[in-house]
């Protein structure tokens, strides 16, 4: 009997939390069929809403995914001092609100600040435009892949990176031979959840991008913008994208997450 | 556990020392000089101003109601998200393996699209007839959302490990289900339960974008620090955002620190 209530409350929360309200926007956006939605997602803003995601998500996919198996790689495989205060500050950006970070690049690179004064002096324009919004976007996601690839780097061990060594491979022959494919679904589901996290970026970009319509909006700028001028359909349409994004990311990590392949690949 | 036996071979020092450089020049250009920024101008024009900025009565209400709102969602968390590992972990029922992914939902989901969904289904047009937009419950409601997996997914592991043998032994030793939960699960399982909570909390008053639609951020009423921050700065008072900003900063370091001291305090008595 227990058990069936407390089913029934976990099953119950998760449905009126979770499930509806998803279910909701995604049946009022194809409410009335598929037109509205394709109307709502070929205008002219949401198209050069879409690139200006791809774009920041694409940059700081690539920067993160670089540093994280750099950094993965520091951490597990050299002794350093100072190595565990490394791995905290690598998990800081999680406690930081969107916001915040927003401001503490807006400090830095800035037009009013010596950095940012300097950077514009030589044409480079960081806030209010795409360098800045990828910096918020890297600042944010940050953590993602070296979380992933760190336990199963420390797990593979680095026997055949050694007899690899002795063997005459090169450092990049044995990372790309041996390393790489050892940690691929690590990395496949950091990356994966780097990606996602960078597409919905909100706070940190609204901050930095100064939202200019058609020029630095993104996606999840475009449904605020229209979700307040009073066009629902456009706010819904592109919420609805960004929701099958999420689920879809959720399926790939479910099929990638390291846990659930305990047995090898 | 795998053990290394084998102790690795020194690498080039150089190596190191480059790959460190370079870790740590990423890690301070786009982390560390800009938070170090943030406090440094909060501290800016002296200790009198940033007391002044942190309790003009906008900044005050947005930063009381964000910490007493997220304490409330963090405990809400810590006994629905025990309850849903539970059922996760020891339920056997159809659709259960649905209920474990959709669980990562709020992760994936970006912040604005989340809030726009719970207003679709709680806001003025609600097909359920309840409206909590604008309201103090809308920005809980919020909150609860985007931090539902924290305690699960801490607890979830733990419940995995435990051994039901104990439970056994207290079962034949007359101990109803109550006292089996009360005094061989439970101390078990609160420093996940804790840590978890921690955690929602942390991300709790760090949140801006899921409160930004449904809460109308009203000041004095439903306005979050996130948000004061945020007007604070489009209006170019970017030293009153700083001083909100450092605060919000110090919560979350204390409840870090507070996390690790549990975990090590778990680890212990693991």
């Amino acid at each position: 009997m227990a058990k069936h209530v407390l089913r029934l409350v976990a099953v119950a929360y998760v449905l009126l939390l979770l499930v509806l309200p998803v279910a909701v926007i995604i049946w009022r956006t194809f409410g009335d069929g598929l037109g509205p939605f394709v109307e709502a997602m070929t205008s002219p803003s949401a198209v050069h809403a879409f690139k200006v995601t791809t774009v920041v998500a694409g940059w700081a996919v690539v920067l993160n995914t670089v540093f994280g198996v750099g950094t993965a790689l520091l951490l597990v495989r050299h002794e350093f001092p100072g190595k565990r205060l490394l791995g905290a500050l690598i998990d800081l950006p999680t406690a930081v609100s969107p916001v915040v970070v927003g401001l503490a690049l807006i400090l830095v690179y800035g037009r009013f600040s010596p950095v940012g004064g300097l950077l514009e002096s030589w044409g480079i324009q960081v806030i209010f435009s795409t360098p800045g919004m990828v910096l918020a976007t890297v600042f944010v996601a940050l953590p993602l892949v070296v979380r992933a690839v760190v336990p199963v780097l420390e797990e593979l061990g680095d026997e055949q990176e050694q007899a690899a060594h002795t063997l005459g491979a090169s450092r990049l022959q044995t990372f790309v031979r041996i390393t790489l494919p050892g940690i691929r679904w690590a990395l496949g589901y950091g990356v994966v959840l780097c990606l996602a996290r960078s597409l919905g970026e909100y706070g940190a970009v609204a901050v930095v991008s100064g939202r200019l319509v058609d020029q630095t909006q993104t996606l999840t700028l475009f449904v605020e913008e229209r979700f307040q001028n009073f066009d629902q359909p456009a706010a819904f349409a592109a919420a609805t994208t960004l929701a099958l994004i999420a689920v879809v990311t959720l399926l790939l990590t479910k099929l990638l997450r390291p846990k659930d392949r305990s047995d090898g690949n | 556990m795998t053990a290394i036996t084998v102790r690795p071979v020194r690498r080039p020092a150089g190596g190191t020392a480059a790959g460190l450089g370079v870790a740590v020049l990423y890690l301070s250009l786009i982390v560390l000089i800009p938070l170090a920024a943030v406090v440094w101008r909060s501290a800016d024009q002296g200790p009198g101003y940033f007391w002044r900025s942190v309790t003009t009565p906008d900044a005050w209400a947005a930063l009381t109601l964000t910490i007493g709102a997220s304490a409330l969602v963090a405990l809400i968390n810590l006994v629905m998200g025990t309850a849903i590992a539970w059922v996760l972990v020891r339920d056997r029922f159809p659709g259960r393996a649905v209920l474990d992914t959709i669980i990562d939902l709020p992760f994936a989901l970006p912040t604005i699209v989340a809030g726009l969904v719970l207003l679709a289904l709680y806001g003025p047009q609600s097909p359920l007839g309840i409206n909590l937009a604008y309201s103090r419950a809308g920005v809980v409601l919020a909150l609860m959302f985007v931090t539902l997996p924290f305690v699960v997914r801490t607890v979830q592991p733990v419940l995995l490990e435990l051994d039901t043998e104990m439970e056994q032994a207290a079962a034949s030793l007359g101990a109803g289900p109550f006292q089996i939960f009360r005094r061989v699960i439970l101390p078990n399982l609160i420093p996940a339960m804790l840590s978890g909570t921690a955690l929602a909390f942390t991300r709790a008053i760090a949140e801006f974008g899921s409160t930004v639609l449904i809460s109308g951020n009203l000041p004095f009423k439903t306005q979050v620090a996130a948000v004061n921050i945020f007007g604070q700065i489009e209006s170019d008072n970017t030293t009153g955002a700083a001083a909100i900003s450092t605060v919000l900063l110090a919560v979350a370091l204390v409840a870090l620190i507070t996390l690790d001291a549990l975990q090590r305090w778990g680890s212990r008595r693991g």
